[in-house]
């Protein structure tokens, strides 16, 4: 075989010609096409230590990662600790601010009430839809405006004078638009994560690499095919990266929007704490606050991973 | 399949970009003709205009005026009866190995088992089928161009359009791409439109060699390949190689001079040569 003795040389693409030669010779002879395993993933594992030494790394890496973390908490409730303990008080006061245990005992208290969980859930539920809302039209109209120029010169300028405006200046607007408080929040939420959501999937579209698109044309692809099948998928990493800004952002929407105009919901608890003199609730929203943020970016993150697999195999850093 | 289809005819082909005092003549006057199952390079200086004629063929660049005719149709659009095989990966990043095989298929609404069948079946001759499920970022280069190459004959073309599909390979890798191609050429008897500026890879592969020249791109010369089937890497070193490889020099070389010619003149007229005015041709 003279093109086994050609191809010796060279490690990579195996047999790939001898068995070329044999099917040739042979046609419809499957059966001797068996390849070796991939040497480009094979050569990224370390040699001789094997699976055990790989687990106990990333343990011992991921345990210093958790002791640092867990560290920087300790060291800033500790300080908050002091600060209340011994009433800090010199332009920044502490005079008013609860300790961490009582709020601890009060964290401990509302945990048995069932309004603290439904002013979480009415939170997590306004986000949901208006975030849900920002999501489908965002990346639909983000979809039309990138693709097609028309579109991008009629729609483009408007937007990009809303653009501008923060959502929480939208509060006076939205509660009389909209003819409930539950829906103009909702409107609110929806306004500040759907313009990071819009840009991200335009910028998304315009930078899909060309030659993709011809590719899947000279292979009969037509435009709603096109649309679907590649450009959407080439601009998803582009679209996440907007979904995670566009999450942070309908946070601080959301929670402007319910301290301003709310019945209801974590926002709403936290600054009718501030007017209950409970100041120990304040805490306990801001800290819900963040780990409900928290949860939701996570969420985020996750269905990128689990929605864009090949993006993971080059380290998966852009969800 | 049969090697009765594949018949193309490109007539009188020109392609001009821009209008008024900005236009740009890529093509000029190109007549080709390429028989069923034929494989013809055209090999010609970067920035001649071939790849603007490939895609004339493809059918993602008009024509100013001519014909470009594939088994009699006139070709109007890019279409699935041209596969067509890019010079950069184009393979689809969020696609398995095997889902690019696939899409073409896919796009005539074929059946899943018969997509993945057919996949497979192609998969294994080209020597991946073990990397069925990898994503292309996964690959080696001159893998992922070998799963091009599967992903454009899946749909069973007529013609393979291939824009210097092993330009961005290193030496070794493209060597051992070339005798694939001819080995896969031998087996699928379909035509194949080649683009490159590689003389050795023109004559190694083809049956056919048009030489294009400099910007506007015209036909120069067009030399038959006589070498016999199936090509060898050992037949780069035979004499009628050699003596092909000089003509196609010799033609390439004067076009070559002629597409950089006005920064060379500039150039050497710095170092106190005279340049006459055949350019800088004659002082080679």
């Amino acid at each position: 075989m003279r093109t086994a003795e050609l191809i010796n040389f060279h490690e990579g693409p195996n047999d790939a010609a001898s068995v070329l030669e044999h099917a040739t010779e042979s046609a419809n002879d499957q059966g001797g096409t068996i390849v070796k395993p991939p040497t480009v993933s094979a050569s990224k594992v370390s040699p001789g230590g094997g699976v055990w030494r790989n687990l106990t790394d990333w343990f011992t890496r991921n345990i210093g990662s958790a002791l640092l973390a867990l560290t920087s908490i300790a060291i800033f409730i500790g300080l908050w600790y002091l600060a209340v303990k011994y009433r800090f008080d010199f332009y920044v006061r502490f005079t008013n601010i609860p300790a961490p245990l009582d709020v601890l005992d009060e964290i401990v208290r509302l945990s048995k009430t069932d309004t603290f969980y439904e002013n979480m859930l009415i939170s997590l539920r306004r986000i949901l839809m208006g975030f849900g809302i920002a999501v489908v039209s965002g990346i639909v109209l983000g979809l039309i405006i990138g693709r097609y120029q028309r579109a991008r010169q009629l729609m483009f300028p408007m937007l990009e004078i809303l653009r501008p405006i923060p959502a929480i200046a939208w509060v006076p607007m939205a509660i009389m638009l909209w003819p409930t408080n539950e829906s103009s929040i909702v409107f609110i939420t929806f306004i500040g994560s759907f313009f990071p959501i819009l840009l991200s999937t335009v910028h998304g579209v315009t930078s899909v690499d060309p030659v993709l698109i011809r590719a899947a044309r000279s292979l009969g692809a037509k435009e709603p095919a096109l649309l679907r099948q590649v450009i959407l998928p080439a601009a998803l990493p582009d679209i996440f990266n907007g979904l995670s800004v566009g999450m942070g952002v309908a946070w601080v929407s959301l929670i402007a929007a319910e301290m301003i105009s709310g019945q209801f919901g974590i926002g709403y608890f936290t600054w009718e704490a501030y007017s209950l003199i409970q100041y120990s609730d304040i805490v306990i929203g801001m800290i819900v606050i963040g780990f409900l943020g928290l949860a939701c970016s996570a969420a985020i993150r996750l269905v990128g991973r689990l929605g864009m697999p090949w993006a993971n195999q080059r380290g998966g850093n852009k969800a | 399949m049969s090697a009765e289809k594949g018949k193309v005819e490109i007539r009188n082909l020109d392609v001009r970009f821009g209008w008024g005092a900005n236009q740009v003549e890529a093509v000029s006057d190109v007549n080709i003709d390429i028989k069923p199952g034929e494989f013809v390079s055209i090999l010609g200086p970067s920035g001649c205009g071939k790849s603007t004629l490939l895609n004339v063929v493809a059918g993602f660049v008009k024509r100013t005026s001519g014909t470009v005719q594939v088994d009699g149709a006139e070709v109007q659009g890019p279409g699935a009866e041209r596969g067509m095989v890019f010079q950069q990966y184009s393979l689809f990043p969020w696609m398995t190995v095997r889902k690019n095989v696939e899409f073409g298929l896919k796009m005539q609404g074929r059946p899943r088992s018969e997509r993945e069948a057919a996949a497979r079946t192609l998969l294994g001759l080209a020597g991946l089928l073990a990397f069925e499920n990898h994503y292309p970022e996964q690959l080696s280069g001159g893998m992922k161009q070998r799963v091009g190459i599967v992903r454009a004959l899946a749909t069973s073309p007529q013609v393979l359009l291939m824009d210097e599909p092993f330009g961005a390979l290193d030496a070794q890798t493209r060597v051992v791409m070339q005798q694939i191609l001819t080995n896969m050429w031998q087996r699928f008897r379909l035509s194949v439109l080649f683009i490159t500026h590689d003389i050795d890879e023109s004559i190694f592969l083809s049956d056919k060699v048009y030489v294009m020249t400099a910007r506007p791109g015209r036909i120069k010369a067009e030399i038959e390949v006589p070498l016999p089937r199936p090509r060898v890497a050992e037949m780069t070193t035979s004499p009628e190689f050699m003596q092909l490889r000089q003509q196609l020099h010799e033609l390439i070389r004067e076009e070559s001079f002629k597409a950089m010619g006005g920064d060379l003149k500039e150039g050497m007229g710095g170092f106190g040569m005279e340049v006459g005015p055949q350019g800088v041709a004659e002082l080679i």
